[in-house]
């Protein structure tokens, strides 16, 4: 049986008396698109925080293409293949639009530190190839024309965008998405998930991804987690989640955005 | 071929101004003009740390002093009988080349401290930090008015006026250049992206630990050669010159000029040594008006005078004779 690309297995994190996520059992194939779902405070954003290094799992393991990262650094496992975008956007508000995504493509350096003091011609080339790079996934993006504007100055949807594109310059494997309609209008959501699924076409990616969005969430993804309390009350294809009744009950009183 | 012409002319140009300048200046501006030369040094040195990385460091005169003390050591007891022994070298090129030995000397002690600073603080945020390294800076002080070998509080005299010219704004144009092309590479992309959002960096892959501490040691490395300058040209070093207060002068400067701007820094960098000099004819109200400048400009424009931009120089030379523009236009 093929291994999976995440394996996330018996993982708890636990923040004093709070179980934020409970015994969580997830493993998520090269090339799928799984969702994760459940009410605000299912601790969907913690799974997040616990598999790019944010917090050390109190139990459980967590592995990525077979090799076990929990406890690793944030920026050892974005190295190593796992981006995210997240819930409230984080962007380098002082730099440009170019210079937020090129900083994705930091990692992927070749030249230290002397030789860009001594602007050696390997430096200037590897200048040049790392730009171009965050060019490239600013033109996926449609944000090419921006590149040079602040970060700040792109309308909120934009700057959705930028995010992503961020993410994506890092040449992930796994890309993990935190609410990325959240905050969109209907054509924008649409536009979105044309974009998802075009990327992760494009980049051979595997993407999780965090929504509140019912359409986006059913319109999209393969397989759907649902969270709630921290406990995975269910997990399956779309039609089968739609129908659940424990799911149901968890969203209870929640507006959801279905159709 | 362009970057060996422009290095030429940077040391033509610095040859011939520390030949002429010392004779058709009075000391006295020319005294000034060598605070401004080390207040740059100091300024743009500081700028790598608070501005770039946005780390709050307030003991920047700690890691100055460390360079002092190290350089002045390093001359008088190995440096100058070494230039005395080098007869075959004229007097000035023997002075520059122990200068030379001393500044990295003491920059590299002054690195030193500052990685010891820089390690422990690399778990602390803002206030926390700033707590540290106002010890830090506190503590090498008393240290040094406490060892007798090296003066304690009666100073350390007899220093050799090695500092020319030539050396202090040498050192200047260095560390401006350096700053710079740190700003332009990747690197100054990972500093500025820990300033803006260390948790974003770090889910993108920037090591933030290292170039944190990166940041304080390249900053205190240049601020101990600062001291050195400054202790090769005072002749004579005294622990007072190295208090807090000499650390908020270099803050000053950087956040007056705009944190993140090299030029910024350097800008308040002149106007900041200048000032007092100018305001002495006022005599009493000279400080009371120093500090309500300072105020004035902090409300009115908190961000210093160039934010995080720098000054297109090349930009206005072309708008002033006729060539279009270039359109990157601020960094």
């Amino acid at each position: 049986m093929k291994e999976p690309l995440l394996g996330i297995e018996n993982v708890t994190m636990q923040f004093g008396g709070l179980k934020a996520v409970c015994d969580l059992d997830l493993s998520i194939r090269k090339g799928e698109l799984v969702g994760l779902i459940g009410p605000n405070g299912a601790g969907k954003t913690t799974v997040f925080n616990v598999i790019t290094g944010v917090y050390t799992p109190t139990q459980g393991r967590i592995t990525f293409e077979g090799n076990p990262i929990s406890g690793m650094k944030p920026n050892r496992i974005a190295c190593g293949g796992i981006t995210r975008t997240f819930q409230n956007i984080r962007l380098f508000t002082r730099l440009s639009c170019l210079d937020n995504v090129c900083v994705a493509t930091h990692p992927h350096r070749k030249a230290g530190l002397a030789s860009a003091v001594l602007r050696t011609p390997a430096f200037e080339k590897d200048e040049g190839a790392l730009k171009q790079r965050a060019m490239e996934m600013l033109e996926v993006l449609g944000l090419a024309e921006h590149a040079n504007e602040p970060a700040t100055s792109l309308a909120y949807g934009q700057q959705r965008r930028l995010e992503i594109a961020r993410a994506l310059a890092g040449e992930p494997r796994l890309l993990l998405l935190d609410e990325p309609a959240a905050g969109l209008n209907p054509q924008e959501s649409d536009e979105l998930m044309h974009l998802i699924l075009d990327i992760r076409q494009r980049f051979k990616l595997t993407i999780l991804l965090i929504e509140h969005d019912m359409k986006v969430v059913m319109g999209i993804c393969e397989r759907i987690a649902v969270l709630d309390y921290g406990l995975m009350i269910a997990e399956g294809l779309p039609a089968e989640i739609r129908a659940n009744p424990k799911v149901i009950e968890a969203y209870l009183g929640e507006e959801t955005h279905s159709k | 071929m362009k970057r060996a012409l422009a290095l030429g002319g940077t040391l033509l140009a610095l040859v011939i101004l520390n030949i002429v300048l010392p004779r058709v200046t009075n000391p006295y501006y020319f005294q000034v003009l060598m605070l401004i030369g080390i207040n740059i040094v100091l300024a743009v040195s500081l700028n790598l740390v608070n501005g770039f990385t946005g780390q709050f460091s307030i003991g920047h005169a700690g890691f100055m002093a460390v360079g002092a003390y190290t350089s002045a050591m390093f001359t008088l007891k190995i440096g100058q009988p070494l230039a005395a022994s080098w007869h075959f070298l004229p007097a000035p090129v023997a002075e520059g080349l122990v200068l030379l030995m001393a500044l990295v000397a003491g920059g590299l002690l002054a690195a030193v401290a500052g990685w010891i600073v820089g390690l422990p603080s690399l778990r602390l945020r803002g206030d926390y930090l700033a707590i540290v390294t106002l010890g830090f800076g506190e503590i090498i002080r008393v240290l040094i008015l406490n060892i007798d070998a090296i003066g304690a509080a009666r100073g350390l005299p007899g220093i050799p006026q090695y500092s020319t010219f030539f050396w202090v704004f040498g050192t200047a144009v260095l560390v401006i250049v350096v700053a710079r092309r740190i700003a332009t590479s990747t690197h100054g992309r990972a500093l500025f992206a820990i300033r803006d959002d260390e948790v974003a960096a770090e889910a993108l892959g920037v090591d933030t630990t290292r170039y944190k501490v990166l940041a304080f040691v390249l900053g205190a490395f240049f601020a101990g050669v600062a001291g050195g300058l400054f202790a090769h040209f005072l002749s004579y070093l005294n622990p007072s010159s190295f208090t807090f207060l000499k650390s908020i002068e270099v803050i000053a400067m950087v956040v007056l000029g705009g944190m993140g701007s090299i030029s910024g820094s350097v800008l308040a960098a002149i106007v900041l040594t200048l000032l007092p000099e100018v305001l002495r004819s006022v005599k009493e109200l000279r400080m009371v008006i120093y500090s309500l400048m300072l105020i004035v400009l902090m409300i009115t424009r908190p961000q210093g005078l160039l934010g995080t931009r720098e000054l297109d120089l090349t930009g206005w030379f072309h708008k002033l004779f006729g060539r279009r523009a270039d359109p990157k236009g601020a960094a």
